[in-house]
């Protein structure tokens, strides 16, 4: 619980530094977006009243402090553009990434764990060979492509699948999943290559390890062997899944531009593209957020696999 | 994982849902400001004519037709005019549509609208004058006020409730109340992926069919969806798919599959013209001899080329700044630039003076167009000797730089290419860089003092063969001075399901979809 505490205060001078430095980025970076809002018709007039009516023409630091202190209030400010409050925009664009999240691991986990295992139980033959081919493949060729190659077969010549779009949880278990399956099989493709190389490497070394030579030894079945080796193995494969969500929660753009998922990949990228400040500020922020807790729970999870390990 | 899938075959759609007809429509952007006062973004523009109506509106031909307005009379010397609005009109919460909105309206789009700005500057003097009709008094002659009140493009005149439009012109209006065919559903609104309008019941429709923008705009369908697909390749397959019923823009190298794909209609959706816009404060583009030589060099045959439309929908050359095919068509003045000629223009360079001083050009990466049109004007400003900088930047940058007036060196600009819509071209008074007056504010900042009085003339004149004289007076004195360069004329391509109906009844790159069925 003490680590726990300790881990949990450290992350306050980390965002707090994250959201200063993602502050004056982007204040800093050229691009108004009073100008953009204004159009081209605008007179300098015009935008140095828009400046004003969105609190653009006060110094840096006051912009600052005031987005601070609407922060620490829970207020994460509205967006400059479609004066949608930000928690809002948020809010639409979280159940579909945290969706194709959940999913895209899930399905990772069921396919690359036993893969990587069958591999390094069969190192050396045509099956881990064919195992290894795959991985290099799919982690070599293009995301967008596979994608178009999917809504090709999957979409227009057998047509299963929607070409785009995402369907709400609300509208119902079928379209929901029924939304999802391309998108997610297109981005967990790059996630079985990593964690199929990941889990063969490391169950390899495993394999070799002497208490499996012992198990062995001593007449264990190979399920039973693998299961020691998969639960000595599970610490790097643990990690690397870990971040592969934190990489999911930040954005997904290319899997969500292909195939129109609103998600936050998305969000992010039009809001840099328009100079949205608050909402790209909070965005940013929460992928600090979660990158910072799913690291903490990264290395709580260590315990479940090695109860040596103490905090 | 298996009951999940289970579940996944047995669930379905709502059926209420099922039952509603909707329209899936592309849009060509994202809806991103709700005021269509306030910015001249054409997907704001669009978003307008769906929930707003018109006092009056252009149909099919170009001409204004009453619209929210049932009558209107007019004086002999076109001084004082009298608009009744038709019985009935209500907004969209059930409120009656009064004079007072209108007037409000009207004084709203009179502070941001060149047309607006034109009537108040000839002495316009709008007032209620009963339940139903409202007066215009103006101080001195204008020969275009029902042209003004159905311009379709930039800023349309929309009415709103007074109330709203009264509110300050320095910020967007973020409420919506209108009377026209639909009603927003901003519950349902997604920005950066999907608008929502509902069939308006409250909406009061028009006896004569739908032509252009006027004439009734009864919707056929319950509910309408605005897309926004940023990738092209998917929007296309969702069309093929049926999963969406029209797609507004699609790009060149799409054109060509689709004409052969038997259940997709293709079709030309406007008129646009590519431009390049100079700035004229600073050297060189400060000097029109130099900007007239530049004008020689121009291919617009290989501007259009560049952007990849086929041989159907493009130009191979338009003499007039303003539409070519449409009322105010002129070749004046364009005779020495019929041909393009790289070597006549280095000679005219050289002889305008030009001391080899930097031009920086703004070259657009984010939209692939505009990206061509940059490229093939790089190429061309180096053949004739121009010392050019091309500098490679998204819109939304080139936004901000071109409002600034510093020099070229030091952080300004000197030209960038854009496109306009033939609603943003076709008239003196409407064509952004030609309606643009001395101590305008519009980047590039063009001033000339004789064009200024040629278009004053031309919108005051009410006898026709005067105008059409001092148009083509106008346009001659354009070419003398190149306040900006048509760079070609082209149409982009909007692509339906076969199945859908009016489709080719769309207008202009307007979202009239009330004429769309299925």
């Amino acid at each position: 619980m003490n680590y726990l505490i300790r881990r949990l205060l450290a992350t306050l001078p980390v965002m707090a530094v994250v959201s200063m430095v993602v502050f004056l980025l982007i204040h800093l970076s050229p691009g108004d977006p009073a100008a953009l809002i204004a159009g081209d018709l605008a007179t300098g007039e015009d935008i140095a009243k828009l400046r004003i009516a969105l609190g653009l023409d006060q110094p840096l630091w006051r912009q600052f402090f005031l987005w601070m202190g609407r922060l620490l209030s829970g207020d994460l400010g509205t967006s400059i553009f479609t004066q949608v409050p930000v928690t809002q925009l948020l809010a639409q664009r979280l159940e579909p990434t945290l969706s194709i999240a959940v999913l895209t691991m899930s399905l990772t986990l069921c396919v690359a764990v036993p893969m990587g295992t069958l591999a390094a139980y069969r190192a050396g033959t045509w099956i881990d060979q064919l195992v290894m081919v795959f991985a290099v493949l799919a982690f070599s060729v293009p995301v967008f492509l596979v994608g178009y190659l999917l809504i090709y077969t999957f979409a227009i010549q057998i047509p299963l699948f929607p070409v785009q779009g995402y369907m709400y949880l609300s509208k119902g278990v079928g379209p929901w999943l029924t939304s999802l399956v391309l998108p997610c099989v297109n981005l967990a493709l790059v996630y079985i290559a990593l964690i199929t190389r990941m889990t063969r490497a490391t169950v390899l070394e495993v394999l070799q390890e002497d208490y499996i030579r012992t198990a062995r030894a001593k007449g264990l079945g190979v399920l039973a062997v693998l299961g020691h080796a998969l639960r000595n193995a599970a610490i790097p494969i643990a990690t690397t899944v870990g971040v592969g969500i934190a990489l999911m929660i930040g954005g997904v753009v290319v899997t969500e531009t292909v195939f129109a998922i609103p998600g936050i990949g998305r969000l992010v990228i039009d809001s840099v593209q328009h100079h949205d400040y608050p909402v790209i500020q909070s965005v940013l922020l929460l992928s600090a957020g979660v990158y910072v807790l799913i690291n903490l729970l990264i290395d709580l999870s260590y315990r479940l696999f090695d109860p040596r390990i103490q905090y | 994982m298996g009951a999940l899938l289970l579940g996944a075959l047995l669930a379905g759609p709502a059926p209420a849902q099922a039952q509603t007809k909707t329209l899936r429509f592309v849009a060509h952007a994202d809806v991103k400001i709700l005021d269509p006062t306030f910015t001249t973004a054409y997907i704001t523009r669009n978003f307008g004519y769906m929930v707003y109506d018109t006092l009056f509106a252009q149909d099919e031909k170009g001409q204004p037709k009453p619209q929210m307005v049932e009558k209107y009379t007019t004086s002999k010397d076109s001084k004082e005019w009298s608009f009744t609005l038709r019985p009935g009109l209500k907004f969209s919460d059930g409120s009656a549509v009064t004079p007072a909105d209108a007037v409000a309206s009207i004084q709203r789009w009179s502070v941001r609208d060149t047309f607006g700005g034109a009537m108040k500057a000839a002495g316009a003097e709008w007032t209620v004058v009963d339940a139903r009709s409202f007066r215009l008094k103006l101080k001195e002659p204008f020969g275009m006020v029902l042209d003004a009140l159905a311009k379709p493009s930039g800023f349309p005149l929309m009415v709103m409730p007074e109330g709203l439009a009264k509110l300050p012109t320095s910020a967007p209006l973020n409420e919506v109340l209108g009377s026209g065919p639909y009603i927003f559903k901003r519950d349902e609104w997604r920005p950066g992926n999907k608008v929502v309008f509902v069939r308006n019941p409250n909406y009061v429709a028009r006896r004569e069919p739908p032509s252009g923008l006027a004439g009734s705009k009864k919707s056929n369908f319950d509910r309408v969806e605005w897309l926004y697909l940023p990738d092209a390749n998917s929007a296309i397959a969702a069309l093929k798919n049926g999963e969406v019923d029209y797609v507004e823009q699609v790009p060149p190298d799409y054109i060509a599959p689709l004409r052969s794909d038997p259940g997709v209609k293709l079709m030309a959706n406007s008129t646009q013209q590519a431009q390049l816009v100079m700035n004229q404060l600073h050297p060189p583009f400060n000097n029109p001899k130099v900007r007239q030589a530049l004008l020689k060099a121009v291919s617009q045959e290989r501007f259009n080329a560049a952007m990849g439309y086929p041989l159907d929908m493009r130009m191979t050359y338009c003499a007039t700044y303003f539409i070519c095919g449409s009322a105010n068509d002129t070749p004046a003045g364009s005779e020495a630039y019929r041909t393009p000629d790289v070597a006549k223009a280095k000679q005219m360079l050289a002889e305008s003076g030009y001391k080899g001083e930097k031009v920086v050009l703004l070259m657009t990466s984010d939209v692939t167009y505009l990206n061509a049109l940059s490229l093939t004007m790089l190429q061309t400003m180096r053949s004739i000797g121009l010392n050019v900088e091309g500098l490679t930047m998204d819109w939304a940058s080139i936004g901000a730089r071109r409002a600034r007036r510093d020099a070229p060196e030091a952080g300004g600009w000197s030209a960038y290419a854009t496109v306009a819509n033939e609603f943003a071209i076709n008239s003196p008074i409407v064509s952004t860089y030609l309606s643009a007056s001395c101590g305008n504010t519009l980047p590039g900042w063009p001033c000339d003092k004789p064009l200024d009085e040629l278009r004053a003339a031309w919108i005051r004149e009410t006898v026709p063969a005067k105008r059409r004289e001092l148009l083509e007076a106008f346009h001659r004195r354009a070419y003398e001075t190149v306040p900006y360069i048509n760079l070609g004329q082209f149409s982009p391509a909007a692509a339906a399901r076969k199945e859908l109906k009016g489709a080719d009844k769309m207008w202009g790159g307007m979202p009239n979809v009330w004429v769309l069925d299925k």
